[in-house]
């Protein structure tokens, strides 16, 4: 043992003044997730900005109920907000200046279509370059459609419009109305166990890099090879698991310290939220494993260090995309996101997707175990093919 | 007779289809430097590599202080010190981080290992340089380095493999002088080298290799003599020519004379310990001796003689 951390401490004093080590450790991951943050960190908030404008040219009571008490109610979510407009024409210029993300109108004879039996519209208009904040607004006015036709529908099965007493029509037609939906689509995974865009970024980049940051220990074998300095580590009284132990063990700790300085500094510089620190140590270290693991095969099967650098960063960019740590795999079509599962990145992502749902440390285990057997399996693989490493 | 620290024998390694040693076995006492004579890819160094415990033989036995050594044998590693062909030393690191590295591979610990580490650094004359990283040392600096390492925890042995190619004539001096000072001091030295005349200057027994077989052992005396060379003294004469090589073939040892216009040509036997009887009989002879010039045979011939072809073949 005390062989081995003399040699990880040597590789380690050896990286440390290698400045390419320092940037693909450190600097490089901070810097793209910096950029990521900056360019595609807005996405994730665009909601809370998105600005509509409302024109009631209809004036009845059912297009009060849209102005003054569905519009309010959604804004007080804080998703948008939403300020009336003195007319279609007015609005459509503060949409075409980009001072609305789309405005809706409620035609002249909205109610009255509503109470009839004539098709009642709410007409959305929407900045070309602002889909999703259309798209939103559409939702809400389908949605309010979609409510006004339960209701009509309900009324319809029980009463008719024209030979009913109005008293007891309009008895009717609150009662419907206050009716709740028998199914709320309620949307867990999006609001309780999702990532922010910045922590999202940070944790891609830095699980990205990791893959490219434990490459130096078990393919500094092949330098030690290359430079001579293997036999003299073999003439020393030190058994040879002391050589792969001092390596897989430099693997380890740069790879830990790499995470645990992004994971610091995102969090200091980006306002990235990695969650409970217990759970956040539990996925790194498992994740740092599999890294080592699978990194470790891939030097095994080369014949120099630069190849097995070539080979090594094939292999972590293809993990990495597969993994999503460049975009949310999940969201992908297909068997990509079921793909993606053979990748630690996914399970180092979810686990910290699991634990932004605030449900404790544990949450992380099913995706820590993941990484271990993983880190188990490649370690298994590669301990077969290291000791051939370290033979003349 | 003191035990020898090194011995082995019948020592056989093949790759493939390729026998690279077969049949070697030595043995090297205290003291004294034993030489592996060959030219490249005579098999000398995968000879070492299974003697430092570095390579699996496939035959044979090797013996350090009476104990059996392989790849597998950490503790007797220690009594070992080993300086490969190749330069064996971290460029990133300075030459003292290097020495305390191997050092502590060691066991050397502490104020021993920095001591230690200062001495190592005179005798390989790195001391004012020991603070700079390697890849700034020129080619013999890191030379001596390699060697440095090697005689760090003052092995028993010391192993070094043609630890002078590549290097300057002053280093290359340097580095044999500091191979004579640790023989004299009591290590048992084993070096390899296709260079004959560090083989003649430095070890006191020399083993000829070729195609992975020994093919002579013993000093260089007796190399000589077994190929049947002898020495050749060349007389600058002033007065009797004839006169002087006559009274030089009266002596014993010498074996053929003829002379040509004002010299003298002598085949005898070890010239270093005849040349005064011959003088002596020069001058008895009436002729006075402007110079001599003595050829002894080397190992060159040696190797020549015993595979038909040159070192550097």
């Amino acid at each position: 043992m005390r062989a081995a951390l003399l040699i990880a401490a040597k590789d380690l004093r050896q990286r440390l003044r290698d400045r390419s080590a320092i940037m693909v450790a450190f600097v490089v991951p901070l810097g793209l997730a910096f950029v990521f943050d900056l360019t595609l960190g807005g996405i994730s908030t665009q909601g809370t900005s998105f600005r509509y404008g409302v024109v009631d040219e209809d004036r009845s009571q059912i297009s009060a109920v849209f102005v003054t008490e569905v519009l309010p109610a959604v804004q007080e979510g804080g998703a948008i907000r939403v300020r009336t407009v003195t007319s279609e024409a007015a609005g459509r210029r503060m949409v075409a200046d980009g001072e609305l993300t789309a405005m809706f109108v409620v035609p002249v004879g909205f109610g009255s279509a509503v109470e009839g039996s004539d098709a009642a519209r709410i007409r959305v208009i929407g900045d070309v370059d602002e889909p999703t904040g259309t798209q939103v607004a559409r939702s809400i006015a389908s949605r309010f459609a979609a409510d006004l036709n339960a209701v009509r529908v309900a009324v319809a099965t029980v009463a008719d419009p024209h030979e009913t007493d109005p008293a007891e029509l309009e008895g009717i037609v609150e009662r419907a109305a206050a009716l709740e939906s028998p199914v709320e689509v309620a949307d867990v995974t999006a609001t309780t166990k999702e990532l922010d865009m910045t922590t999202y970024y940070a944790a891609g980049m830095a699980v990205f890099f990791l893959f490219f940051t434990v490459q130096f220990g078990v393919a500094s074998l092949l330098d030690e090879r290359k430079d001579g300095t293997l036999s003299r580590l073999l003439a020393a009284p030190i058994g040879r698991g002391a050589i792969l132990g001092g390596k897989l063990l430099t693997s380890f700790v740069i790879g830990t310290l790499s995470m645990a300085t992004l994971i610091v500094a995102t969090s200091l510089l980006l306002g990235a939220d990695w969650g409970a620190p217990v759970g956040v140590a539990l996925l790194v270290i498992s994740g740092v494993l599999a890294a080592v693991g699978i990194m470790s095969i891939v030097a095994t099967l080369a014949k120099t260090s630069e190849q097995a650098g070539n080979w090594q960063s094939i292999i972590a960019v293809v993990l990495g995309m597969l993994g999503g740590v460049f975009f949310p795999i999940s969201q992908a079509p297909g068997i990509l996101p079921t793909l993606s599962l053979v990748t630690p990145q996914a399970w180092f992502l979810r686990g910290l997707s699991d634990l932004a749902g605030d449900t404790g440390w544990t949450v992380v285990l099913p995706a820590v175990l993941a990484m271990l057997v993983i880190a188990a399996v490649t370690a298994a693989i590669a301990s077969v093919r290291l000791d051939r490493m370290t033979r003349l | 007779m003191t035990p020898p620290v090194l011995e082995c024998r019948e020592l056989r390694k093949a790759f493939g289809d390729l026998v690279a040693v077969n049949g070697i076995g030595f043995s090297v006492a205290p003291g004294e430097t034993y030489g592996l004579l060959g030219p490249n890819g005579a098999g000398k160094t995968t000879t070492i590599s299974m003697i430092a415990g570095l390579l699996e033989r496939d035959a044979g036995e090797v013996l350090l202080e009476g104990a059996p050594l392989t790849t597998s044998s950490v503790g007797a590693k220690s009594s070992i010190g080993y300086v490969p062909q190749d330069l064996a030393i971290y460029p990133d690191l300075t030459g003292r981080e290097n020495l305390r590295f191997f050092g502590r591979l060691y066991a050397m610990t502490g104020d021993a290992l920095t001591r230690r580490m200062d001495e190592v650094l005179r005798i390989v004359g790195l001391a004012d340089r020991a603070d700079d990283p390697t890849k700034e040392y020129s080619g013999g600096m890191k030379r001596r380095l390699n060697i440095g390492i090697g005689l760090l925890h003052r092995p028993r042995l010391l192993i070094l493999d043609e630890p002078t190619v590549g290097v300057d004539p002053q280093s290359r001096n340097a580095i044999l002088e500091s191979v004579d000072r640790l023989s004299a001091a009591g290590m048992a030295v084993l070096y390899t080298t296709h260079y004959m005349e560090e083989a003649e200057r430095l070890c006191d027994r020399v083993g000829i290799v070729d195609l992975g077989e020994m093919k002579a052992e013993g000093t260089r005396r007796e190399l000589v003599g077994m190929v049947g060379e002898r020495d050749e003294v060349l007389l600058a004469l002033a007065g009797d020519v004839e006169a002087a090589a006559a009274a030089c073939r009266a002596l014993p040892s010498v074996h053929d004379v003829s002379t040509k216009d004002e010299h003298v040509e002598l085949v005898v036997d070890e010239a270093r310990r005849t040349l005064p009887a011959i003088l002596e009989a020069v001058a008895g002879a009436g002729a006075a001796v402007r110079s001599v010039e003595v050829t002894e045979p080397d190992l060159e011939a040696v190797f020549l003689h015993l595979t038909g072809k040159a070192l550097r073949d």
